[in-house]
C-alpha cells in the first residue's frame, strides 16, 4: 500500500488540516476508531426524534391557541418562528462543531455522506428538526453497523415517511381507503428502490415499485407518536417485491422486504460506487469498487467490512486530487484553518451564524439540508466550481475571515498549515506578494489546493 | 473548417452518443454562412414533472372529472382556450397573450424517457437531448450547448445560464456564462492577478474565475448606469427574469433557467396553482423587460420532464407520469393554438393505463423552433443536436 500521509487523510476523508489531536492517521487506527463508540452525541449533543416530535406538538398546540383571535395568531406565529429559528441554526451548529472538534474526521464525514444518501428535506415549521433527527437516531447509530439496520431505521423514520409522502399513502382496498377513496402515494417505494439500495438500473419495474407502494402502506406519522402504524390503512393481501412475496401483519412484512433489499447484489454495488465517488473520484477505480461491493455481499452488508474494504485498497490513497470540497465541507475546514473551535460556533448569535455559516452555504449552492431532490447533492466537481459559486468562495475567504480570526494569522504560515505538503509553488508566491494579509488569507481560502480533496 | 472543429469537438465531447449515431459527416452550415441573428430563444427548465392535464385542462372531456374528482376545485373558472381546453386559472394572467396570439401549447408530449419515472434520469434525458438509445452518463454536454457548437464565432456572451442552480441543458464546450441576478466580486486588480497566478494550472478554477471577474466588472458597470432609487423589492422571479431581460437586449441571443416546485404528490391544487402564479410572474415580467421589438423577435418554451398520472392519488396529489406539457410563448410564435394531436382520456388509451399518451417527441418542438429562428439543417438537428430525433413534419410553429 502507498504511504498514507496526514494532509490526505485530512482532504480526502476529513475536514481539513490542522488534524485534530488524537485524529488517527492509517487505515488501521481509522477503523478502529469507527468501530469505537460514536463520540460526537458526548461532545455536542445533538436534535433528536423526541425534539423533532415535540416541536411537532408545539406547533399544533401554538396553532390551536392561535384560532382565538387574531393578536393570539400573531402571538403564536412569532412563537413559532422563534422556534424554528432556534432548531436550524443548532441543528446547523452542531453539525459544524462536531466536524471541527472531533477526532473522529472521518466518522463526521460518513455522516454527511449517509445523510445525503438518505436526503430529507423539510420546509415547514412544523418538522425543521426532522433532518437532524433521523441523522441521529437513524444514521449514527447504524454508521458502523449492517446497512440494512440503517435502511430500515431511515424508512421507518418519520422524517422520511413525511419528505417522501408515505405518511398520507393509504390502501384503497384498506378499510379506511374503501371509505373515503383515499388511496395510494408510491414516492417512498420509488426512492427507496431508485435511490437507497438498487439503484437506476437495479433491475425493478413500474409493478414492483406499485408492490412495493402498498407494502409500505400503514406507516404513517403522528403529531403524538412521531412514527406510527395503522393497520386499518394497510392494503390487504400479499405483495410481490422483485420475484419475493410479503405478507403478515404490521411492520415485519416491510422490515423483510427492506432486508431484502439491502442483501441484493446491486445494491451492494450501487453503494459502493456511490462511497467511491463521494470520496476519491467521480470515475472511481472499478477495482476498489469490486472490492467494496465483494466485502459488502461476502459480509451481508456489514459496513465496517465495506469501509475495511475501501480504506485498505491503494486506488482509496491515490495522491490525485479528483474533487473539489463541497460548500460545507469548504467552509468547516476554512473556519478550522482559521482556529475557530467548536465552542466558538455554538457561542455563536444568530446573526454571525447566518452571515458566516449559513447565507455562504446557500450562496455556494448548498443550503443547510434543502437538496433539491431525494437524490442529494451533486458529485461532479464542475457542479461547485462554477463562476457563481466559485465567486461566492472568494467573495468569502476574501472578507469573512476578519471577522472570525483576530489577528489573522500569518498567511504564509497558514499555507503551509492548511495545505500542508499540497502547498505548492504558485499559491506560496502568490501568498508573498498579496497587498495586505487579508488578501493573503483570503488567497490561501480561494486556492483549487485548498478547494480540492 | 467549421465541419473539422465541430467534428472533433462533438466526437470528443459525445463519446457514446457518436458511437450511436455516426453523425456530423452530414452537416451542412459553412463558416461565417451561420449567425444567431436577432432572434432570441429562452428555455425554462421546470424541475419536478409539471402536471400540463392540470394546466391546460381537457374541461369538456367527462373524463376529466372523473379521473381526478378532488382536485376539480381551482377556485375561480379556467380561462377558454380551444378545443375543448381551458387554462389554469393561476395562469390567467396570460390570457392576453393567447389572444395575440403570444402564447401556444404541446399537449401530450413527451422525451422518450419511459417506464421508470425517475425525476432525476427524466431531468438527465431532457436536458441531454438524446434518446434511450444512448446512456446518459455517457454525454457530456446538453442539447442546447451542442446547438452552439454547431454556430463559429460565438461569444460567451451568446447564451446565459441564468441563476444559482446547474443546468446541464447548456453545459458542454460551447461557451456559455452562468451568473446569479444578485452576484458581485469586489477585489482589487493586484488581488485579481494574484488569484489568476493560483489558478492558471487548474483549468476548472481558471475558467470559471475568469467568467467570474468578467461578469462582475460588467454588472458592476450596468449597475451604476441604471441605479433604481427607491424600488419595490422584487421576487426571485422577477430578479430572475429582469436579469435575462436585460443580458437578451443586449449582445446575448439564448437565456435558460429553471424553476422548481412541481412535483404535487399532495394537495396538489394549491401547490401547482403556486407555481403556474410562479411561472406566469416571469413570462410577464420578461416580456416587459424584453419591450416589444425584442418581444416580437423571442420564443420562450418551457419544458418538464414528464407528466403525471391521469388519476389523482389518495392524497390529492398525482403521480409520476408520462405525457406532459410543454408552454411556447413570444412574440415569434404563431400561437393561440395547441399543438401536437391529443389522445384522448380513455382508459384504452392512456400510457401503461395510467398516465397521457405522448404523441409527439418534446425535442422535436425544440428543434422546430432552433430551425424556424435559427434556419438549422434537419439532419444537423435530427443528428447532432438531438441524436436519434425525428423530427416529423413541420408543425410551423413559427411566424
Amino acid at each position: 500500500m502507498m504511504p498514507t500521509n496526514e494532509t490526505l487523510v485530512a482532504f480526502r476523508f476529513g475536514y481539513g488540516l490542522p488534524l485534530p489531536k488524537g485524529a488517527p492517521v492509517t487505515p488501521e487506527t481509522m477503523l478502529a476508531a469507527l468501530a469505537a463508540p460514536d463520540p460526537g452525541p458526548a461532545l455536542w449533543p445533538g436534535l433528536t426524534t423526541e425534539a423533532a416530535v415535540e416541536q411537532m406538538q408545539f406547533f399544533d398546540a401554538s396553532r390551536r391557541r392561535g384560532k382565538e383571535s387574531k393578536e393570539a395568531f400573531d402571538a403564536s406565529s412569532k412563537e413559532i418562528a422563534r422556534r424554528v429559528q432556534e432548531l436550524r441554526d443548532r441543528s446547523v451548529k452542531v453539525a459544524v462543531a462536531r466536524a471541527l472538534d472531533s477526532s473522529d474526521g472521518f466518522r463526521e464525514r460518513l455522516v454527511a455522506f449517509w445523510a445525503d444518501h438518505f436526503t430529507v428535506v423539510s420546509t415547514n415549521q412544523r418538522t425543521p428538526a426532522m433532518p437532524s433527527a433521523m441523522v441521529e437516531d437513524a444514521i449514527r447509530p447504524h454508521l458502523s453497523g449492517a446497512f440494512a439496520d440503517m435502511l430500515v431505521a431511515v424508512t421507518l423514520h418519520p422524517a422520511m415517511l413525511v419528505y417522501l409522502n408515505q405518511d398520507r399513502s393509504i390502501g384503497p382496498d384498506s378499510p379506511i381507503g374503501q371509505r373515503n377513496g383515499r388511496g395510494l402515494n408510491e414516492n417512498l417505494a420509488r426512492e427507496v428502490m431508485e435511490l437507497h439500495t438498487l439503484g437506476v438500473g437495479g433491475g425493478y419495474t413500474q409493478d414492483d415499485v406499485r408492490q412495493m407502494a402498498e407494502l409500505l402502506t400503514g406507516l404513517t406519522v403522528t403529531t403524538e407518536d412521531g412514527f406510527a402504524f395503522r393497520e386499518a390503512w394497510v392494503e390487504p393481501g400479499a405483495e410481490t417485491v422483485l420475484g419475493v412475496t410479503y405478507d403478515g401483519k404490521g411492520t415485519e412484512p416491510i422490515i423483510q422486504a427492506l432486508r431484502a433489499l439491502a442483501a441484493r447484489p446491486e445494491t451492494a454495488e450501487h453503494i459502493s460506487r456511490k462511497l467511491a465517488v463521494h470520496f476519491v473520484s467521480d470515475d472511481p477505480d472499478p477495482d476498489l469498487v469490486a472490492a467494496m461491493s465483494s466485502a459488502w455481499r461476502s459480509s451481508g452488508g456489514d459496513l465496517m467490512a465495506v469501509y475495511g474494504a475501501f480504506l485498505t485498497h491503494p486506488a482509496a490513497w491515490a495522491p490525485t486530487a479528483a474533487k473539489v470540497r463541497q460548500p460545507a465541507e469548504f467552509l468547516v475546514a476554512a473556519l478550522r484553518g482559521l482556529g475557530v473551535t467548536g465552542a466558538d460556533v455554538m457561542a455563536m448569535d444568530q446573526k454571525t451564524l447566518a452571515r458566516t455559516v449559513v447565507r455562504p452555504m446557500q450562496a455556494m449552492g448548498q443550503p443547510w439540508q434543502q437538496a433539491p431532490g431525494p437524490n442529494g447533492w451533486p458529485e461532479q466537481p464542475e457542479k461547485w466550481i462554477n463562476p457563481a459559486h466559485l465567486a461566492t468562495r472568494i467573495a468569502w475567504s476574501m472578507a469573512l475571515p476578519q471577522r472570525l480570526a483576530d489577528p489573522l494569522p500569518d498567511p504564509r504560515a497558514m499555507a503551509v498549515e492548511v495545505l500542508g505538503d499540497r502547498a505548492g509553488e504558485a499559491i506560496t508566491l502568490a501568498v508573498s506578494r498579496a497587498e495586505s494579509v487579508r488578501e493573503g488569507v483570503g488567497l490561501v481560502l480561494a486556492s483549487p489546493e485548498f478547494n480540492r480533496r | 473548417m467549421m465541419n473539422r472543429r465541430f467534428f472533433l469537438r462533438g466526437a470528443a465531447v459525445l463519446g457514446c452518443s457518436v458511437a450511436a449515431h455516426p453523425m456530423l459527416t452530414t452537416l451542412t452550415l459553412a463558416a461565417g454562412e451561420k449567425t444567431l441573428g436577432e432572434n432570441r430563444l429562452v428555455v425554462i427548465i421546470l424541475r419536478g414533472a409539471m402536471d400540463g392535464l392540470g394546466t391546460v385542462i381537457p374541461v369538456d372531456d367527462p373524463l376529466y372529472a372523473q379521473y381526478r374528482p378532488g382536485l376539480s376545485d381551482l377556485g375561480e373558472a379556467p380561462g377558454a382556450l380551444t378545443g375543448g381546453f381551458a387554462l389554469n386559472p393561476a395562469l390567467s394572467g396570460l390570457m392576453p397573450l393567447w389572444q395575440a396570439g403570444q402564447l401556444g401549447f404541446v399537449h401530450a408530449t413527451s422525451t422518450p424517457y419511459r417506464d421508470k419515472r425517475s425525476h432525476f434520469d427524466g431531468q438527465d434525458i431532457l436536458e441531454a437531448g438524446t434518446g434511450t438509445d444512448v446512456a446518459v452518463s455517457a454525454v457530456r454536454d446538453g442539447w442546447l450547448n451542442r446547438m452552439l457548437q454547431a454556430v463559429p464565432g460565438l461569444s460567451a456572451e451568446t447564451a446565459y445560464a441564468v441563476g444559482r442552480d446547474a443546468l446541464p441543458l447548456l453545459e458542454g464546450p460551447a461557451p456559455a456564462r452562468n451568473w446569479a441576478p444578485d452576484l458581485r466580486l469586489r477585489i482589487t486588480p493586484a488581488t485579481e492577478r494574484l488569484l489568476e497566478v493560483v489558478y492558471h494550472d487548474d483549468p476548472l478554477f481558471r475558467d470559471a474565475s475568469e467568467e467570474a471577474m468578467t461578469l462582475s466588472d460588467e454588472l458592476d458597470d450596468d449597475l451604476m448606469a441604471a441605479a433604481p432609487l427607491g424600488a419595490k423589492r422584487l421576487s426571485n422571479n422577477e430578479k430572475l427574469a429582469d436579469f435575462a431581460a436585460e443580458r437578451l437586449r443586449g449582445e446575448s441571443r439564448i437565456a435558460a433557467f429553471s424553476q422548481t416546485g412541481w412535483d404535487t404528490h399532495a394537495n396538489q391544487a394549491v401547490g401547482l396553482a403556486g407555481a403556474l402564479k410562479g411561472l406566469q410572474q416571469t413570462i410577464l415580467r420578461l416580456r416587459e423587460g424584453l419591450g416589444e421589438e425584442i418581444w416580437g423577435k423571442t420564443t420562450l418554451i418551457t419544458m418538464t420532464e414528464f407528466g403525471r398520472t391521469v388519476r389523482e392519488n389518495g392524497t390529492k396529489g398525482t403521480d409520476h407520469g408520462t405525457g406532459g406539457l410543454s408552454i411556447l410563448a413570444g412574440g415569434a410564435i404563431r400561437g393561440g393554438q395547441i399543438y401536437g394531436p391529443w389522445p384522448g382520456l380513455n382508459e384504452s388509451a392512456l400510457y401503461a393505463g395510467r398516465d397521457l399518451m405522448p404523441t409527439t417527441d418534446i425535442r422535436s418542438w425544440a428543434a422546430w423552433a432552433m430551425a424556424g429562428m435559427y434556419g438549422f439543417d434537419r439532419t444537423l438537428l435530427e443528428t447532432s443536436i438531438f441524436p436519434g430525433l425525428d423530427m416529423g413534419s413541420d408543425p410551423r410553429l413559427l411566424l
